[in-house]
């Protein structure tokens, strides 16, 4: 009778356990002195971990960003690896609070599946790879073709309304784990690899003779890349959206990681006094200390340092910036932040 | 008053009164805990503009599958990518339970082999495939498969209708034309006269003891009947053959490596489990009945077939009955090697493109229960048709 009694006593209590209303996400991040993001599960200059398990890329960096922001530290933050087919339901419960996951800002999901989308952080299109021995150049050629890819992204959806639209046959091979789908396209199950051009170029230093393959001219798809967060909490969301604002307006306005300090100290500029945190009170809007901006861009950089620094020209990735979309706008791109005022 | 607190006291202490006043509370607090979880769920997915409802079962799907048993396109609806993973799911359970049975059968009965080399290949194969993880055991095979194969323009041909290369097995379709329907037409009928010939041998030993050779003569009716029927109308059966086209063979029956290559390690995995229960099965059956087979006069391959094997399968039905409810759910490993299975249609890409992950997942889980009770079913008629007569 007595084990019965606890047992009652336990459930009881576990329905009158009705959690407290939902603190604000940033609250609970400054009390606990860390937050989780979520990161994919190895793409070269995006996300990708070291042999000693430290995370870096240009994704891994927002939240670095977002961490200086707070904590005045880029390294209060724990990764969590990702799938793309968990990404989401990962943010829904809670257990990361931002997914910085080269993740596409589409209608759908930012309307239907309760997610929010902080900003562009890479401006990116879908492509396909082939192998330079098959003699193809162009994606129009491709009627007929396997087409190995990833579960969950935006990418089986485009490549469905490319080959529709041009009245071509394709076989699609699916795969769970970007490693698995590389692994397949290698031993030739697939005659080409599809998904963003950003993806393919640093996916290719997986395979086992990268110089075999080619990526095709065209690009069938816009794809902006950027952090996400939960839908309803607008004050963490403003956390992210102008961490990531103030790293590309720091760049239009030439403070760098290397040259803050000393530009800091001297500007006459109002716009670079207010990322310097010396005029403006802009920190106390976002609940954040006034320096939030000049440690992101000492600490962790501003965008241009941090495209550079992972999947510039000279990094194996090898993304050439100028003429792309994610050049400044000030030269052609269509990077451009919102004033930080 | 004395008396009446007595009652009431002997009423509350009563053993079956407090029973059923437990169960109650137990029943209420459940139904309690079930309430507050679907309310909580529903305003939380109100709180955090999630979608909810089936109503995207209707929308079109807007994307493609490698491999369809029935006609899809993108703008097919959801219910249909349901539908598509689903029957891809038993293709590859059915497939996969048919081979286990027999590798397993066939494995199981090599380990009672007097023939020492004989039982211990079969004890090797029990013992390196049942220890090793199913899904490498799936990555193994399937990037075997992927690396053993030439590519296609460098195709293994047999009789130039027979295509083997990495993007699969490529054969013959038969395609029947005019005047066919005749044929299929007898070919049940004479299965139909086969099975009440079976019942007719069987009641006319039962009365008089006298055999009756059932088996042969109902396979010469058949095939004899289906070969004159089709000679008779003119062979209106043509052949689909596969080509090479572009980058790929086109026509015919197409088989993907992701489907051999599941079958294959699902089919030999289960069947290293399968051979165990079938050896403990028939290793329950006592020697005395072999002895006793034996001195009746009765021959080897009838001792098996009448004395062992019977008395074995009501040992071996009800675990045999786990190893295949075993494959089903295990089959849905698929999603590691891109086979367009429910789990991965369904659960992975439709889930994603709707984000409706609960009514998704509550389909999917659905669907593997109703198959696993369906399994179980079916055995639990099987192993009641095989009971001794008269014992419960």
């Amino acid at each position: 009778m007595n084990t019965m009694r606890i047992s009652f006593l336990g459930l009881v209590c576990s329905v009158l356990m009705v959690p407290a209303a939902f603190a604000g996400t940033l609250d609970t991040v400054k009390s606990q002195g860390f937050f989780n993001c979520g990161v994919s599960q190895g793409v070269p200059g995006f996300s990708n971990p070291d042999a000693d398990g430290n995370w870096s890329g240009i994704d891994v960096d927002v939240c670095r960003a977002v961490s200086a922001a707070i904590f005045g530290d880029p390294d209060k933050v724990k990764y969590v690896p990702l799938t793309a087919k968990e990404r989401f339901t990962a943010l829904q419960a809670g257990e990361i609070d931002v997914l910085s996951r080269n993740t596409t800002w589409t209608l759908s999901r930012d309307a239907q599946i309760g997610l929010e989308f902080a900003g562009v952080n890479f401006y990116d299109g879908q492509g396909f790879m082939v192998r330079k021995d098959s003699g193809i150049t162009s994606a129009m050629e491709l009627d007929g073709a396997s087409v190995c890819t990833n579960l969950g992204t935006t990418t089986e959806l485009n490549m469905a309304d490319f080959f529709r639209a041009n009245g071509m046959a394709y076989e699609p091979v699916v795969f769970e784990k970007a490693d698995e789908v590389v692994n397949a396209y290698d031993e030739g199950r697939c005659d080409t690899y599809t998904t963003d051009k950003s993806g393919l170029a640093a996916q290719r230093t997986k395979l086992a003779d990268p110089d075999a393959h080619v990526v095709l001219p065209e690009t069938i798809s816009k794809e902006p890349l950027g952090p996400v967060v939960r839908e309803g909490d607008g004050d963490w969301a403003d956390v992210v959206r102008w961490s990531l604002n103030a790293m590309i307006e720091a760049e239009e306005f030439g403070l760098t990681q290397s040259n803050a300090q000393t530009t800091c100290a001297m500007t006459s500029n109002p716009v670079v006094a207010r990322l310097c945190g010396k005029e403006g009170g802009t920190g106390a809007g976002l609940n954040l200390g006034e320096s939030w901006s000049y440690d992101i861009v000492t600490k962790v950089g501003n965008y241009g340092d941090v495209y550079e620094k992972h999947v510039g020209e000279n990094t194996p990735v090898g993304l050439a910036r100028a003429g792309s979309p994610n050049a400044s706008y000030k030269n052609g791109g269509v990077l451009y932040a919102p004033p930080a005022r | 008053m004395e008396t009446d607190k007595s009652k009431i006291g002997s009423f509350l202490f009563n053993r079956s009164v407090q029973g059923v006043f437990y169960q109650l509370i137990t029943l209420g607090l459940v139904a309690l805990g079930i309430y507050y979880i679907v309310t909580n769920t529903a305003r939380n997915m109100l709180e955090r503009g999630l979608a909810s409802g089936f109503h995207f079962l209707g929308v079109e799907s807007q994307f493609d599958i490698g491999m369809t048993l029935i006609e899809y396109s993108p703008t097919s609806t959801y219910f249909d990518s349901f539908i598509v993973g689903l029957l891809n799911t038993l293709l590859v359970a059915g497939i996969g339970i048919l081979f286990a049975t027999i590798i397993g059968f066939t494995v199981g009965i090599m380990r009672l082999s007097s023939n020492w080399l004989i039982a211990k290949i079969a004890e090797a194969y029990v013992e390196i495939l049942r220890n090793i993880p199913l899904l490498l055991q799936i990555f193994f095979w399937y990037f075997a498969v992927l690396r053993a194969l030439p590519k296609p323009k460098q195709s293994l041909e047999l009789y130039d209708s027979f295509f083997l290369n990495n993007r699969g097995l490529f054969i013959p379709d038969t395609v029947f034309g005019e005047g066919s329907s005749i044929i299929f037409y007898l070919l049940w009928l004479t299965i139909i006269i086969s099975i009440g010939m079976f019942i007719w041998a069987k009641r006319r030993q039962d009365r008089t003891g006298e055999r009756f050779p059932a088996f042969y003569v109902s396979t010469a009716l058949i095939l004899g009947t289906f070969f004159i029927s089709l000679a008779a109308t003119g062979f209106p059966v043509s052949f689909e053959y596969p080509e090479l086209k572009g980058f790929n063979f086109k026509g015919g029956v197409k088989l993907i490596p992701e489907l051999v290559a599941l079958t294959f390690a699902l089919a030999m995995y289960t069947a290293s489990f399968i051979a165990e229960v079938v050896r403990g099965g028939i290793m329950a059956v006592s020697k005395g009945q072999t002895e006793a087979a034996k001195s009746v006069g009765l021959k080897q391959n009838l001792i098996l077939r009448l004395i062992i094997i019977p008395q074995a399968l009501r040992i071996i039905v009800p675990p045999l009955t786990n190893q295949y409810l075993n494959l089903t759910k295990n089959s849905s490993l698929a999603a590691a090697i891109a086979y367009p299975d429910l789990v991965l249609v369904f659960a992975g890409t439709a889930l994603m493109q709707t984000g409706q992950a609960i009514e998704i997942i509550g389909m999917v889980m659905g669907v593997y229960l109703f198959l696993s009770l369906f399994t179980s079913l079916i055995m639990n008629l099987f192993n009641r048709f095989m009971k001794v007569d008269g014992e419960r």
